[in-house]
């Protein structure tokens, strides 16, 4: 159905300027405002109890010495000022989840845009047949529950009887015990991040691609540019705001790791894999609330800091 | 010509890096305990059973398991579409005080961690009695500002010349959005509970949280204590579960993965 078939004839009441016309037009927008009140009640509610609320009081709480036995009366607790960040910031394995949650994010983010970016390249340029089909492959993993992943991938990276150490074998090399080693439990759970994610990256690239007109590139060609040039001279500054949007929501996912962690290693060995959304999680086990919640406010603030600065840079260009 | 072939042959050895695992899953599902732990390991199983399923669905209570995330992520899903599309209709087509406000306080949540809401949810629940309840489970996510942004966005593309031959017809506000935009968004409903649902299956922290029996675990939650348990070193039972998880978003992702990968391509957002 096209829309110009429904089109209402000129009304000219927009432009006319009487009483008349000032209370219909008044009359149109209180109809509107009602409309929206109704349109917007369920969610508000909704968003006030689950999400607002819930941010509010998770900053109120971090500033109480708020426990799980005060689960009943939580208002009747008290204040402790900021003791809580100051015992979240000198915690030792607060500050170890810290660092290897930066490891996380500094190693995974470029590997899962790098990979994703390659994956983009290689589905839009290279590839004309079956590409809906490698498509949907690749995003695979990013619509698979992240436990049964973990299931997956225990065997996966199992020392002996494990797919990875197998392979390896083949070309004489002595794989170690992923999990278990203080060295090799990150990379591990770095390696299955990228090979989880990088598919919802590469569909945003994909898109970002293809609005890149073929013109562009035949100019290049013209030039004498040679097909790295053109990719590195042409394509990636014009993939520049698609980049930067990647590794904005990237970062946002990664900061939050948590879920790899919980399901694979449970932060070991030796604290090696914690992060800080699981030791938030682990203080919360603990009924340590007041704490818990300082620690996610941290984090937030992080996250937030991160997220500015990345559209800040987003803007200039 | 001769360029493509080994283009191909990259695509191709992706494909099997990224489908590697999950044929591996579904192949040691049918393998005996003994053959999981082989050294070196074998690829077909050597002599198919389906004990690990018989176990799941006697021993292990996933039925009940399945039923729990399948009400959850329904319900989840209805939610998010009827009060998703009201809001995003709302702030891209009706013209109201705090328009502006409502729609800058949607889009700054999009990037709160989970994990900071977390706690107080949970007070929050279980002083409103909720712990351990479908409600606890469910309400906390029956809207959500990704389902807001996607659907106004929607709305926006739609022209506003339907609205007024609608309202010049004498139609209501309410009807015009009831009866003639909420239809034309069809694609964007699909796209929008087909998220949903894959999100809400998925999702580990806060039922984690809030099931604490048995009767109310959802999949992944039961998978993941499973794995970690004392069953942990039942490989096949782990398998055939991890199998039951992937199952049923795999065949929904199939079947409207145009949906999937449109929306994503829109809002870029996962």
């Amino acid at each position: 159905m096209s829309s110009a078939t429904l089109q209402a004839p000129e009304v000219p009441q927009r432009k006319s300027s009487g009483p008349a016309a000032r209370s219909r037009r008044s009359g149109a927008r209180g109809r509107q405002t009602a409309a929206a009140w109704i349109l917007t009640l369920p969610f508000v509610v909704l968003f006030l109890a689950f999400t607002a609320g819930p941010v509010l009081g998770s900053l109120g709480m971090s500033f109480t010495d708020l426990k799980q036995r005060d689960l009943r009366t939580p208002f009747a607790v008290n204040g402790v000022g900021f003791s809580n960040y100051v015992k979240a910031l000198q915690d030792e394995t607060f500050r170890k989840a810290a660092l290897n949650t930066a490891y996380f994010v500094l190693v995974g983010v470029p590997l899962t845009l790098a990979l994703a970016l390659a994956a983009a390249v290689l589905l839009d340029r290279g590839v004309k047949r079956f590409q809906s089909l490698f498509k949907v492959a690749y995003y695979l993993p990013v619509i698979t529950s992240i436990v049964a992943i973990a299931v997956i991938w225990r065997f996966v990276l199992a020392p002996e009887s494990g797919l990875l150490n197998t392979v390896l074998s083949w070309v004489g090399i002595d794989g170690p015990n992923w999990l278990a080693s203080k060295t090799w439990a990150m990379p591990s759970l770095i390696m299955m991040a990228v090979w989880r994610n990088f598919g919802s990256a590469m569909i945003i690239f994909l898109a970002g691609l293809q609005g890149i007109p073929a013109t562009v590139e035949e100019a290049g060609q013209l030039d004498g540019a040679g097909s790295w040039q053109r990719f590195r001279y042409l394509i990636v500054p014009l993939l520049r705001p698609t980049i930067l949007f990647t590794s904005v929501t990237t970062g946002i996912g990664y900061l939050q790791f948590f879920e790899e962690p919980f399901v694979m290693t449970q932060g070991g060995p030796l604290n090696s894999t914690v992060s800080v959304s699981m030791y938030t999680y682990q203080q919360f086990g603990f009924g340590n609330y007041g704490v818990a919640t300082a620690m996610s406010y941290i984090l937030f603030v992080v996250i937030a800091v991160i997220t500015f600065i990345q559209f800040r840079l987003l803007r200039e260009k | 010509m001769r360029r493509t072939w080994w283009i191909y042959l990259i695509a191709v050895l992706g494909l099997i890096a990224v489908a590697a695992p999950f044929v591996w899953m579904l192949l040691g599902s049918f393998k005996t305990q003994g053959e999981l732990l082989r050294v070196p390991p074998t690829w077909l199983p050597e002599a198919p059973t389906t004990q690990n399923y018989d176990d799941l669905f006697s021993k292990a209570n996933f039925p009940r398991y399945f039923l729990n995330s399948t009400i959850v992520a329904l319900a989840v899903t209805a939610g998010n579409l009827l009060f998703c599309s009201m809001v995003g209709y709302a702030l891209a087509k009706l013209n109201f005080h705090g328009r502006n406000a409502l729609f800058v306080v949607v889009l700054g949540t999009l990037m709160i961690p989970g994990v900071v809401t977390f706690v107080p949810l949970f007070v929050l629940v279980t002083n409103a009695g909720l712990a351990n309840s479908y409600p606890g489970l469910i309400l906390p996510f029956l809207v959500s500002p990704f389902g807001v942004f996607l659907m106004r966005q929607f709305f926006q593309g739609l022209p506003d010349d339907l609205m007024d031959a609608a309202r010049v017809d004498g139609s209501s506000e309410l009807g015009i959005f009831a009866r003639i935009m909420l239809p034309l968004t069809r694609p964007a409903l699909a796209t929008l509970g087909i998220l949903t649902f894959l999100g809400s299956w998925n999702n580990f922290l806060w039922p984690l949280v809030v099931a604490q029996t048995e009767e109310k675990y959802t999949l992944p939650v039961a998978l993941a204590l499973y794995s970690t348990g004392q069953n942990a070193q039942n490989f096949g039972l782990l398998m055939a579960g991890a199998v039951v998880v992937v199952l049923p978003v795999l065949v929904i992702f199939l079947a409207f993965q145009r949906h999937v990968t449109k929306g994503i391509a829109i809002t870029g957002i996962k």
